[in-house]
């Protein structure tokens, strides 16, 4: 029988109520969302918290909604909610990729963003996601709001820049004019974490390229962000050499490891391939060509 | 801690580890043992319930997290006698063999076609894909969601 370690449980009612039971509490108290990462890694003793704080009464942090030039999405939306908005669709698509291969329906019934980029497992796919279209994430502290990039609020294996009495709250996507964008993945079976999957945008000027963005999944230590593909990609024609190329570059820089999901050489290759395809489709949406 | 869960409709109360998941506490408390205990990771779905009628794998639901919400488990499906529709079905188009996966898989459909009454078998085998039975197959499974969801309005009418 699996079953987490003794803990203590406490409902958070408000954000701040949160922030102060983290203070008060110390680094081994954690945050509970849906609990569908955390609660596992407890039951494996991966983690140990002496304090849970559930936030699922926080139904002020569950919200997609445009404003002032951004997507902003509330940590506690849970995965249903971001495979089934409209909104997100239509300016990252990449998300209803992702969620469509995010574990299963029954699981994304429970499981939220901020929880998902918190456990900062770099087979997750949100973290790819979120790398590729830039996002920012807004992590509280008692002292106040910071804003962090994707690049920044990775620090290392399961490790966030979301330090000690400090929450995410929010993830911000900047909405910039001709971006299309995709996810592609390669699991074993359907709802697993990936062998090896991709991420990527496109906001393109005219016929150019202004701006890429590729994140990949379960090939690194860490979600991996190709920022040498990236470069090559701005300024730019779309077009299926460039892709290859941008597909070769992220095969060369990801980091995988051989495991039970594949040999690193297989896991290179497919994200290599994966890089290649997630791009031609971002360019297709953004060119409103998509098939 | 003491722990309130609503179950079916009645509050169930009980002094609890908190780390006690939502499973054990169903099956112990009030020891309605429909909900099945199965992998314990999340992936095979012999536990899932209703939780404010959405169906949740309670093997990675601590019961504390559940108190102030309805939780709704396989015993609550047949009422006076009359098997709910999804259960008339799985035994009209036999869904199932050794049973294990059942409770989860009718919950499962129940949501399903709560949410949508005329559900495509793509439909039903995206929503039971959190869900792992080692001896139907599948095939029946998905035929008695589909005969549930034509057979809801009759069914309903003669309960």
């Amino acid at each position: 029988m699996q079953t987490p370690g003794p803990f203590e449980y406490e409902r958070a009612t408000s954000v701040e109520g949160a922030i102060a039971s983290l203070q008060r509490l110390g680094p081994d108290a954690r945050i509970i969302a849906g609990g569908h990462s955390l609660l596992p890694m407890m039951k494996l003793r991966l983690a140990n918290p002496e304090h849970l704080i559930d936030i699922n009464d926080l139904t002020e942090l569950a919200y997609i909604r445009e404003d002032a030039g951004e997507i902003l999405i509330g940590a506690m939306t849970r995965h249903v909610d971001l495979l089934g908005s409209e909104l997100l669709a239509r300016h990252f698509p990449v998300f209803r990729d992702a969620e469509e291969v995010i574990a299963d329906p029954v699981v994304r019934n429970r499981g939220t963003i901020g929880g998902s980029l918190c456990q900062a497992d770099a087979a997750e796919d949100l973290s790819a996601v979120c790398s590729a279209v830039k996002a920012n994430v807004v992590i509280r502290g008692a002292d106040g709001e910071r804003v962090v990039s994707m690049s920044e609020f990775h620090v290392g294996p399961f490790m966030t820049a979301v330090g000690d009495g400090e929450m995410l709250t929010e993830v911000r996507l900047p909405l910039r004019p001709g971006g299309g964008s995709a996810h592609e993945k390669v699991e074993r079976r359907a709802g697993d974490f990936a062998i090896a999957a991709a991420s990527a945008a496109l906001w393109l000027d005219g016929d150019t390229i202004a701006d890429a963005g590729i994140g990949l999944s379960a090939v690194g230590p860490t979600t991996i962000e190709v920022t040498r593909a990236e470069e090559l990609l701005r300024g730019q024609v779309p077009s299926e050499d460039l892709f290859g190329k941008a597909g070769e570059i992220a095969a060369e820089d990801c980091m995988p490891i051989p495991d039970g999901r594949g040999p690193a050489d297989y896991k290179r290759h497919l994200a290599g391939v994966l890089t290649k395809r997630a791009l031609r489709r971002a360019a297709a949406r953004a060119l409103h060509q998509e098939a | 801690m003491q722990v309130t869960v609503t179950i079916n409709g009645e509050a169930v109360s009980r002094d609890v580890e908190p780390r006690t998941l939502l499973v054990h506490f169903i099956r112990d408390t009030p020891g309605l043992t429909g909900t099945h205990w199965g992998c314990d990771t999340s992936n095979c779905g012999a536990c899932v319930v209703l939780m404010d009628g959405k169906p949740v794998k309670s093997c990675t639901i601590l019961a504390a997290m559940t108190e102030g919400h309805e939780v709704r488990t396989v015993e609550s499906l047949e009422v006076d006698g009359v098997l709910d529709p999804v259960q008339q079905g799985f035994h009209e188009k036999h869904a199932l063999h050794c049973g294990f996966c059942t409770p989860g898989m009718l919950m499962t459909s129940r949501a399903l076609l709560d949410e949508n009454p005329d559900p495509s078998d793509l439909e039903i085998r995206t929503a039971i894909s959190g869900a792992i039975c080692r001896c139907t197959g599948y095939k029946n499974i998905v035929a008695a969601v589909r005969w549930a969801a034509e057979h809801e309005a009759t069914t309903r009418q003669e309960a």
